[in-house]
């Protein structure tokens, strides 16, 4: 898999796609109960994701990450400063308008095992958004969701539409979730951890789906993570976030290489792998 | 220096509900000598969790032991059972969870926890005054790395490392000659992980107690183990000193399982899965589980179940990477196979 | 840099799960469903015992005109008999035929017990959804009004409603039976609506574009039919227990037939002085009996949500 150049497609075209502004973006909450009245999940950040570029945000637990994400997607309001995607203005939508943004950008889930309802079937999964969306009739979405299936590694589709979360691997409920959020071809995907709750085994597949998706559709693609090789393999650009700062960013393979914030240097220092700990 | 554990034939059966039998555990023979550090590693499903908590007797129904000899220190774990069960837990062997954190008493303090383990393990005539409590819980909590203050705290004021370290502290209260740690980081934050770790790891040459690592994630395991087994479908497949395991020749699995992992500094990046999935464990596997993934896969491998045999420094269970003699035509199997490679390159 | 995968899994016997094909469409159709549960209750000991007896009920209501030897009513036999053989359990002090009026009275119990129990399921479903569903003001408002109507006592508040509403009929006890049971399922049914809402299935149902009644009605719901189920049973076994109470008091319709009506008359007419111990006997028991047998299916409901307690059989 070649590195594709930010903001084109692998055929060489330019991505028409808007880019996403965060622009001095905050989230305060008041906190009840005994200590501060007040706890900030995200301090003043201001980043901007090209069109069809794929920006990672990496940072442990509490650094304001999954915050941010859902601000962006719009599950979340932020306190203070603006999202713009295009000229749509993210933080002032309601009701309708975050419904029909919703179409323009999905997100992908970190649980495949909470992000899948027990009791529907994977085709009524994926046939959903293009029902309220595009407005296809059951029937007539059968073709788009087979198709969709395939895009994501399930094949035959056929098998896999009828087929339940609990008759699932893990790997194959992540592929479904996808699926689904690629079925209105969203301009923006953010996928909050998607392998993390994946055994290592199967990460590679849905990394390699999530980069091929970007080269071929010029979708932007928001990775979120605390897993450096990851948002290595397939980022162009990283934030590390600290405490809901952004305490280092740049080109992901030069601030890998060479990590200057101590955070930075701690977390890249945690990532245990087989490699370093024989070389020690 | 004989084994402190020693376990032989080690079936683990799940039964969910009449009808289906999983079987999570299958034939495992292993040996720990005193002191070790092994880790057990595994994906999903291969029966790690299981075989930890067969192994320290802490396995409920619909899961049960079926066969095998667990001996521990000489005495027949498998046949104990209630008191006689409990006693052994005092200074023999223990177990970490992966939410130990959240197995603390909300509305009791740290130091009313260690009060609390110590009445109930108290050899008879034994007694525990308060300021003995304080004493033996500010030198565990110290064994830990936690600071004396900590005592006087309840979970809720602790973060979740702390209350892991807590949790830690507690199990070597009981003075334990093994403990078990089932993914004892992995609901932690990546970096207080780390610590974590490294505490354990020292923790564990300080005070020399046997101990068994259970995780998934091989980085962690290679990082803190002296000696490293493989579970692939209830079965072991690799066991290696664990310097040993990045280099040479190993089991497909474990090549393939080293081969999802990489250095994210590195100049170029290569990352591999593992196509297909592990075989249904409630139907009968002859053969390798892992001939249907397997990139070296024989005629043999699909007949008959390939033992443990000699590999580089220590074990795997393949009939192309280490024939063994109990099997007939193995090694002329394995002999062609390196012939061809051989002819390759 | 690469990654390097292979194509989906090979299909090699023994390799991957062999899956079987599963139901088509989405949520279970109600009679698979229904099918399905009732395999379930049967295979726990307590449910089949309760199955049981509801269903000896059921049918002892349904086949009434069948099975009583005379009319409920009709006045002809001389009061305050013993058991004979005619009036299998005696007479009433108005010449009624005691057996009679148990088989009818059955239909009276069972309906209120099974309408009102729906009733106030119905209510309870509604309201624990909405708040569950909605926090913040709704929520506040609706969980108050949970709370108060908790905090009031039920039977004085049924008995103050059945004394001051003109029509004493039937459907006046079904009417506050369930006006008064509702809280109690609502609350329950709020808080697991409550935690299914940021349960990531739903989230990823807003993000397919469904709409809050949808997300409420096809998603949430379904994942809660166990609790309905068993509100259901607790609100019909306070229900009969409920109608009984208020026909034994007086404050039902006189002229219809119900257990607790003969309880009623029981007492007016002195049954434990003049001997008639049967009359008393037998309409208690029965009443005991069906709210006993709500209670033992909902140890089956339990099973159904949770494997664990599922009996291996």
């Amino acid at each position: 898999m070649s590195q594709v150049p930010n903001g084109q497609l692998a055929s060489g075209k330019a991505s028409s796609v808007p880019p996403v502004v965060v622009d001095r973006v905050s989230k305060i909450y008041r906190v009840r109960g005994p200590g501060s009245g007040t706890f900030t999940a995200v301090d003043n950040v201001s980043f901007t994701i090209p069109p069809g570029s794929a920006i990672g945000l990496v940072g442990a637990s509490g650094s304001g990450k999954s915050t941010l994400a859902k601000m962006i997607t719009g599950s979340e309001r932020p306190t203070s400063g603006s999202i713009r995607f295009g000229e749509l203005a993210v933080e002032s939508l309601h009701a309708n308008g975050l419904r029909k943004y919703h179409s323009r950008a999905q997100m992908i889930f970190q649980d495949p095992y909470a992000a899948l309802n027990p009791l529907h079937t994977v085709a009524y999964t994926v046939t959903r958004p293009l029902q309220n969306f595009l407005n296809m009739s059951a029937a007539g979405a059968r073709d788009r969701v087979h198709e969709l299936l395939e895009t994501v590694g399930l094949t035959p589709p056929g098998q896999y539409a009828a087929k339940l979360p609990h008759q699932l691997s893990g790997g194959q409920r992540q592929r479904v979730v996808i699926a689904r959020a690629l079925a209105c071809d969203p301009e923006l995907l953010v996928a909050d951890e998607p392998v993390s709750m994946l055994d290592v085994s199967l990460r590679a597949g849905v990394l390699r789906l999530l980069a091929d998706l970007r080269a071929n559709r010029g979708l932007s693609l928001l990775y979120i993570t605390h897993d450096l090789l990851g948002a290595r393999v397939i980022t162009d650009e990283i934030l590390v976030l600290h405490k809901g700062k952004v305490v280092e960013r740049g080109p992901t393979k030069y601030v890998l290489q060479n990590p200057k914030h101590e955070y930075t240097i701690q977390l890249l220092d945690a990532v245990a792998t087989p490699f370093a700990a024989a070389s020690r | 220096m004989t084994a402190l554990l020693d376990v032989r034939g080690v079936n683990v059966v799940y039964e969910p509900n009449r009808g289906t039998r999983i079987w999570s555990v299958r034939e495992v023979d292993l040996a720990l000598k005193e002191g070790e550090f092994v880790g057990l590693v595994g994906e999903s499903g291969c029966g790690k969790s299981t075989l930890g908590f067969a192994l320290t007797r802490m396995l409920r129904a619909p899961a049960r032991l079926e066969n095998g000899v667990i001996q521990f220190d000489g005495v027949d774990m498998a046949s104990l059972s209630g008191e006689a069960l409990r006693r052994q837990r005092r200074n023999g062997f223990a177990i970490v969870l992966q939410s130990g954190m959240n197995a603390l008493n909300p509305v009791r303090n740290v130091e009313d926890h260690f009060a609390d383990i110590l009445k109930a393990h108290a050899r008879s005539g034994e007694h525990h005054p308060r300021a003995a409590v304080r004493r033996r819980g500010t030198e565990l909590l110290g064994k830990v790395r936690l600071d004396p203050d900590v005592l006087a705290k309840f979970p809720f004021e602790l973060s979740g490392g702390m209350r892991q370290r807590v949790s830690i502290a507690l199990v070597l209260a009981l003075e334990p000659r093994m403990i078990v740690f089932d993914e004892p980081t992995t609901a932690l934050d990546v970096i207080v992980q780390k610590a974590v770790m490294k505490t354990i790891q020292e923790l564990q040459q300080e005070s020399g107690f046997t101990a068994i690592l259970i995780s998934h994630d091989l980085g962690v395991v290679l990082e803190s183990t002296n000696r490293v087994m493989v579970m692939y479908a209830g079965r072991i497949v690799e066991d290696q000193p664990s310097k040993e395991l990045v280099r040479g020749l190993h089991h497909p699995y474990t090549e393939a399982l080293l081969g999802c992992y990489a250095d994210p500094r590195a100049e170029e990046i290569h990352l591999a899965g593992i196509p297909g999935s592990p075989p249904d464990l409630s139907l009968p596997v002859s053969g390798c589980a892992f001939a249907s993934r397997c990139p070296l896969v024989q005629d043999i491998c699909w007949k008959v179940v390939p033992p443990l045999a000699p590999l580089g420094g220590g074990l795997a269970a393949c009939h192309v990477r280490a024939p063994s003699d109990k099997v007939p035509g193995a090694t002329a199997v394995a002999a062609k196979v390196a012939a061809g490679k051989v002819a390759q390159t | 840099m690469s990654i390097v995968t292979s194509v989906p899994p090979p299909t090699v016997p023994g390799a991957g799960v062999q899956i079987p094909l599963g139901r088509p469409s989405s949520v279970p159709g109600p009679f698979q469903f229904i099918g399905r549960s009732l395999r379930t209750l049967w295979a726990n000991g307590k449910a089949r015992i309760g199955l049981v007896i509801l269903g000896l009920d059921i049918l002892v209501a349904l086949l009434a005109p069948l099975i009583a030897p005379h009319s409920p009513t009709a006045t002809t036999f001389p009061p305050y008999l013993s058991p004979n053989a005619t009036n299998w359990f005696g007479t009433t002090g108005n010449g009624q035929d005691v057996f009679s009026q148990m088989i009818y009275g059955a239909r009276i119990s069972l309906l209120v017990g099974i309408i009102a129990g729906a009733v106030a399921t119905f209510v309870a479903v509604t309201i624990g959804l909405i708040a569950g569903y909605r926090p913040g003001i709704v929520d506040e408002v609706l969980s108050f009004a949970t709370n108060l109507a908790l905090v009031i006592p039920g039977l004085p508040l049924m008995f103050i409603l059945a004394a001051y509403l003109k029509s004493r009929s039937v459907w006046t006890i079904v009417l506050v039976v369930a006006f008064t049971s509702w809280a109690t399922g609502a609350r329950v049914i709020r808080s697991q609506a409550s935690t299914l809402r940021t349960r990531e299935f739903v989230t990823s149902a807003q993000f397919s574009g469904e709409r809050l009644l949808r997300v409420v009605f096809r998603e949430i719901l379904p994942n809660m039919t166990s609790l309905v189920a068993g509100s259901f049973f607790a609100a019909a076994t306070a229900a009969v227990m409920a109608e009984a109470s208020l026909e034994f008091l007086g404050l039902g319709d006189p002229n219809t037939v119900s257990w607790g009506t003969i309880l009623y008359y029981a007492q007016q007419q002195n049954a434990l002085l003049t001997g008639q111990w049967v009359m008393i006997f037998a309409p208690g028991l029965a009443i005991a009996l069906l709210a006993l047998s709500f209670t033992l299916v909902n140890f089956g409901v339990d099973a159904l949500s949770n494997p664990r307690l599922r009996e291996k059989s």
